[in-house]
């Protein structure tokens, strides 16, 4: 059974659709095509919350629904749980 | 997609789903006399607000059009008008007047609020036959007006519920009804998606011009809607950014093209996905909404928004299984189901459908059973 949705092939996150608990190997699935990836936690992710499907550098463009939706406001690591302290937008 | 349901004609033409006998006030100062007419004659709808005094310029005529909008919209069987004075009160019900329905309209200085208010309930008395004697008929869905709006979103809105809307948007719109959308500050990190879909030149011209003296008025401000845009609550149910919110907002405007850019409460003309110049706040748009006569509002949730409306039924849906359980006398359709992939889209924009022509057909919705008659005007400057 998935616990996260990726709305297209080539996002950067993934949209927990159930809890995720810290160290739990998780699985994915992309709306896109159905095909499915499997993602480490590297912390707990609440339903509805973000979790990273690669790592990025600090200020690196993050992609969503195929989108630019901010940026990176620290490095991140595959598995991380991703939110507003680490994603900001380009806006304001 | 069902396309007759049982409505009411209005003599204009236009298409409806509710019956009511609204009394309207002018101004603020009028609120005591309209409720004191809706307290004495059941089956009339006060409305008060808190404006309409010493209003000028362009935010006067928000002021008029919302107002005589609402009175036209075609829920509306009959409408009593009451304002402080004679002339704003006349120009408010002879603009209603002009859709043929029956408006009456009462000032009060000369006579006092007494009077008034005995005046205008032998009208509201008639008014009231008047609507419970009409009968409801076949109508085409493809004569309404319907509106869409999302509020208090969250990740699910995006991935369930926004989706779901915009599928039956677009069936909608293959069928020949009108849509609104609206939320400006909500297309943020999007508005190039929505400028693709503007149908002619022209219409993307004046999409982005509304959009960007939007964001200059934010910057005029000397502000921006960091901690407003998105909400705590969108924050708490996982959204990020404004970029995010916005890509979620607009799944639920499906993939037709926008025909025309409608000014706040301006009543569409051309049929199709139109955006209407709108605030976020939920109360807000939906009343601009049922000013421009749309007669049944879309209103996916994430966290649980609880808006409703007086003129237009509000329909909510969430995709979040933790709302949907938590606030369920609020949800009129669940489709948590995508997000554990029980149900598919198809599946959910069916239920969704369903459950309007069910609305259209007289229906309470969960909005409409508790009471939630938020009708609030959006003020654009202080007044004079």
């Amino acid at each position: 059974m998935h616990k996260f949705l990726i709305h297209k092939q080539g996002d950067f996150v993934g949209v927990a659709t159930r809890d995720i608990e810290a160290n739990e190997t998780v699985t994915g699935v992309f709306m896109d095509d159905n095909s499915t990836v499997e993602v480490v936690a590297r912390q707990g992710v609440p339903l509805g919350h973000k979790i990273a499907l690669q790592n990025l550098n600090y200020g690196a463009d993050v992609v969503e629904y195929g989108q630019v939706i901010g940026y990176a406001s620290t490095d991140w690591a595959r598995g991380d749980y991703v939110h507003t302290h680490n994603l900001k937008s380009k806006r304001w | 997609m069902q396309k007759t349901v049982m409505g009411y004609r209005r003599p204009n033409g236009a298409v409806g789903i509710r019956n009511h006998v609204v009394v309207i006030p002018v101004d603020d100062i009028s609120n005591a006399a309209v409720e004191a007419v809706a307290s004495k004659i059941p089956g009339t709808l006060a409305l008060p607000h808190p404006y309409g005094r010493l209003q000028y310029g362009k935010d006067l005529e928000l002021h008029f059009r919302t107002l005589i909008g609402t009175g036209c919209n075609a829920n509306v069987a009959a409408a009593i008008v009451i304002g402080i004075e004679a002339n704003w009160t006349k120009k408010i019900a002879d603009g209603i007047a002009e859709t043929g329905k029956p408006v009456a309209w009462f000032s009060i200085e000369g006579q006092g609020e007494l009077e008034t208010v005995r005046q205008a309930c032998w009208k509201a008395q008639e008014f009231v036959q008047y609507a419970t004697e009409l009968q409801r008929e076949p109508v085409p869905v493809s004569d309404m007006i319907i509106s869409i709006k999302c509020g208090e979103s969250d990740t699910t809105t995006g991935l369930a519920s926004c989706p779901t809307v915009g599928r039956v948007v677009d069936e909608l719109i293959e069928m020949g009804a009108t849509v609104l959308f609206g939320e400006t500050s909500e297309l943020t990190g999007g508005e190039h998606l929505i400028a693709e879909r503007c149908a002619t030149p022209d219409v993307r011209e004046r999409f982005l011009k509304t959009y960007h003296d939007y964001v200059s008025f934010i910057e005029k401000q000397d502000a921006d809607l960091l901690g407003s845009q998105p909400t705590q609550g969108n924050i708490a149910g996982g959204l990020s950014t404004i970029e995010e919110k916005a890509m979620g907002n607009i799944e639920k405007t499906g993939t037709k093209p926008v025909v025309d850019v409608l000014e706040p409460a301006q009543a569409p003309t051309v049929k199709g996905l139109n955006f209407m110049d709108t605030s976020s706040a939920a109360a807000e748009c939906v009343t601009l909404m049922a000013a421009a006569g749309a007669v049944l509002h879309f209103f996916p949730t994430g966290q649980g928004n609880i808006v409703g409306n007086p003129i237009e039924p509000v329909v909510k849906l969430t995709g979040n299984p933790k709302t949907a359980h938590s606030m369920k006398e609020h949800i009129d359709v669940d489709v948590s189901g995508l997000l554990s992939y029980e149900i598919n889209l198809s599946q959910a924009s069916e239920q969704l459908a369903e459950v309007m022509v069910r609305t259209m057909n007289g229906r309470a919705t969960m909005a409409e059973a508790l009471g939630h008659r938020e009708f609030v005007l959006t003020k654009l400057y202080p007044s004079a």
